[in-house]
């Protein structure tokens, strides 16, 4: 085994007192230390044993390889190991409870998967004729037919394969539409400071011009703020709802309204959806265009599990701009694909195509399948019981931690604390970091920008009593222990397989790529 | 030489027509060790308010805005090279660029150095 001089590497940091005894290996029982595939393998070895390919003669011109690509050999038990090694030093929600704000890390139940599984869903190809794929289909439009329901809205388009591409759908659109009216000099789009990353980023891309709007004190948009701002060079507005303060935006049909009247469109982004599932319509709330997260409110493994999937339902206004293809199901129960080969003159003013096929195939099963089981009843309770959950965290920790928006009233889908009150040079990744030793995956941190030191905790409707007061006991302890300025915190995670990471070398001297020992001293 | 600050935790050191641009020793504390900082290049012009610049750190990415008008004569290259130069001298060899103003008009009004201290004790 050759180390890799290439690679910064970290230090496990100094002793701490007991049980830190040093091993030969460096394992420590079932954590177990694990070099890069590149170093437990080696070039001058394989795993398989290929027969000596036939000698024939080179029609490369010169161009064949000339050296061995360097690819590491390991034999099959060996490659097995590697990665159930490096899997065991991951956190995912099958060990415990997840709890990023604005994630919606939750349970991917198993009955998903077995139907994701089947044969008939999952050895499909997008280009077989329709008729060999009536039930893959039917499952799309079924899914449409149920997202459109629960909004309220008036078409949908499934394609879009994550969040910030529903919301580049929903933005396209907008933009079809006014080109459509002739007002191009709409420019500007409005995101207040309440709303998630992404949408600034997303009205950019679409060659936006973005506003911010600023929030009130209780972590609201401005709609006094909004209005003023209206006028005819606003496209529009992007807002979240709930927002990133974990609030609802109870303004939210005057603010469409307003910007209706300004001529204007509103994009709600339902990332947050989990929270008013069953409770809230966003078509009654004025929205003309909002993508819904099949793999957070829906339930399909993201975040290293699998891929995102964003379907944008829209209103009447901006359904006849929305992106081909879609199902279409005819009165014999045939279903269709409306194409660009097949679309004739019927949807004459779609903005054109987000992706190659139909969309992430896999997401929509599972999301159907969460849908089906769940029924209308038990998607209200989803809603109910991830508040409940974010409101117990809330109130069960409002007396350790500064809670900005806790007077503001009940909170949705996530609870936010601040870091005021902890001892001086002590911050919200120290007690990140602490939790990391408590057995949990840190909150998400430093967002919203709009609250100091911010904690966002999303605990989601999959926990029970038990874990979230374990997980309530374990934050109230590193809580108090970073308001005492207890100076352990500052080194932790302890216990973790590695300690706490130079991140600002890892940004500023990124190294990306391994390279043999040789090479990378030279480069030194 | 006389220096301004804005609420957005800009300095500007004016010399003649010419303003030096950067972040304070506030903001650079708030942010976190500076991992990259994206300079103008030289001849945009920006009107007040404009984003110029960007600075990330490993907590948050944010923007630099232009605190006056005016066109960039040069930008601090290397900042490229150790972004870290911010957080180590955020008001000296961590400058951003430099601008010749178009409307020195602006800088009236703008907190001096005392009223910025006292505005930052009371954020």
């Amino acid at each position: 085994m050759s180390i890799n001089q290439g690679g910064w590497r970290p230090t496990m940091g100094e002793s701490d007192g007991n049980g830190d005894m040093p091993t030969y290996t460096g394992n420590r029982a079932l954590m177990l230390e694990e070099p890069l595939i590149f170093e437990r393998g080696s070039v001058n070895v394989t795993g398989v044993d290929i027969e000596e390919a036939p000698k024939v003669r080179s029609r490369l011109g010169g161009l064949d390889r000339n050296r061995d690509i360097g690819l590491p050999g390991l034999s099959e038990p060996e490659t097995v190991r590697h990665y159930t090694r490096l899997s065991r030093q991951n956190y995912a929600i099958d060990l415990g409870l997840f709890p990023l704000g604005s994630c919606t890390m939750k349970h991917n139940p198993r009955l998903n998967e077995r139907v994701a599984r089947m044969p008939g869903f999952a050895d499909v190809h997008p280009l077989q004729p329709v008729d060999t794929v009536q039930g893959a289909l039917g499952v799309i439009n079924e899914l449409a037919v149920w997202l459109i329901k629960l909004t309220g809205m008036y078409g949908i388009a499934m394609s879009p394969k994550a969040g910030a591409h529903g919301e580049l759908c929903g933005v396209l659109c907008i933009k079809a539409a006014l080109e459509k009216r002739g007002e191009t000099d709409r420019k500007v789009l409005l995101v207040p400071e309440s709303a998630h990353g992404t949408n600034p980023a997303t009205a950019a891309f679409a060659g936006f011009r973005v506003e911010n709007i600023p929030a009130t004190p209780e972590g609201r948009v401005d709609l006094a703020a909004l209005r003023g701002r209206l006028g005819p060079d606003v496209a529009g507005v992007m807002i979240t709802n709930p927002n990133t303060c974990g609030l609802f935006e109870r303004d939210m049909k005057a603010i469409s309204d307003a910007v209706h009247d300004a001529g204007g469109y509103v994009y709600c982004d339902g990332a947050n959806f989990n929270a008013i599932v069953g409770r809230v319509r966003p078509g009654d709330l004025g929205i003309d265009a909002m993508h819904i997260n099949l793999h957070k409110t829906f339930s399909t493994p993201h975040g290293g599990g699998g891929p995102g999937s964003g379907p944008v339902v829209l209103s009447e206004a901006l359904a006849p701009y929305g992106p081909l293809p879609f199902t279409e199901r005819h009165a014999d129960g045939y279903i269709t694909l409306v194409e660009e080969e097949t679309v004739g003159d019927r949807h004459p003013d779609s903005f054109g195509r987000m992706t190659a096929f139909h969309g992430q195939m896999g997401m929509f099963t599972r999301a159907l399948t969460y849908i089906l089981s769940h029924g209308a009843d038990g998607l209200r309770q989803v809603a109910e019981d991830s508040v409940l959950n974010a409101n117990y965290i809330l109130r069960s920790l409002e007396d350790v931690l500064d809670a900005p928006f806790a007077e503001t009233g009940p909170c949705m889908h996530e609870a936010i604390f601040s870091d005021a009150g902890l001892a001086e040079g002590f911050s919200t990744i120290d007690i990140a970091k602490a939790l990391i030793d408590e057995g949990f995956h840190p909150m998400t941190m430093y967002f919203p920008l709009v609250v100091h030191g911010a904690m966002l905790i999303e605990p989601t409707e999959t926990e029970s009593k038990g874990t979230l007061d374990q997980f309530i006991g374990a934050l109230r302890s590193v809580a108090q222990r970073a308001k005492a300025g207890d100076q352990a915190l500052k080194s932790a995670p302890h216990f973790a397989p590695r300690r706490r990471l130079d991140e600002t070398l890892a940004a500023r001297k990124p190294v990306l790529a391994w390279k043999e020992p040789s090479q990378a001293e030279a480069a030194e | 030489m006389s220096r301004y600050f804005t609420e957005d935790h800009e300095w500007i050191a004016v010399e003649n027509q010419t303003a030096t641009v950067g972040i304070t020793d506030y903001a650079q504390s708030q942010l976190g060790d500076i991992v990259f900082v994206e300079v103008p290049e030289e001849g945009r012009e920006f009107a007040k308010g404009d984003e110029a610049a960007v600075v990330e750190s490993v907590k948050a990415a944010s923007d630099v805005y232009a605190p006056v008008s005016g066109i960039v004569t040069e930008a601090n290259g290397a900042l490229g090279d150790d972004p870290a130069l911010v957080n180590s001298d955020p008001e000296g060899e961590g400058w951003f660029f430099k601008m010749s103003l178009t409307h020195p008009s602006q800088l009236e009004g703008m907190m001096d150095e005392a009223k910025y201290q006292e505005f930052v004790s009371n954020l």
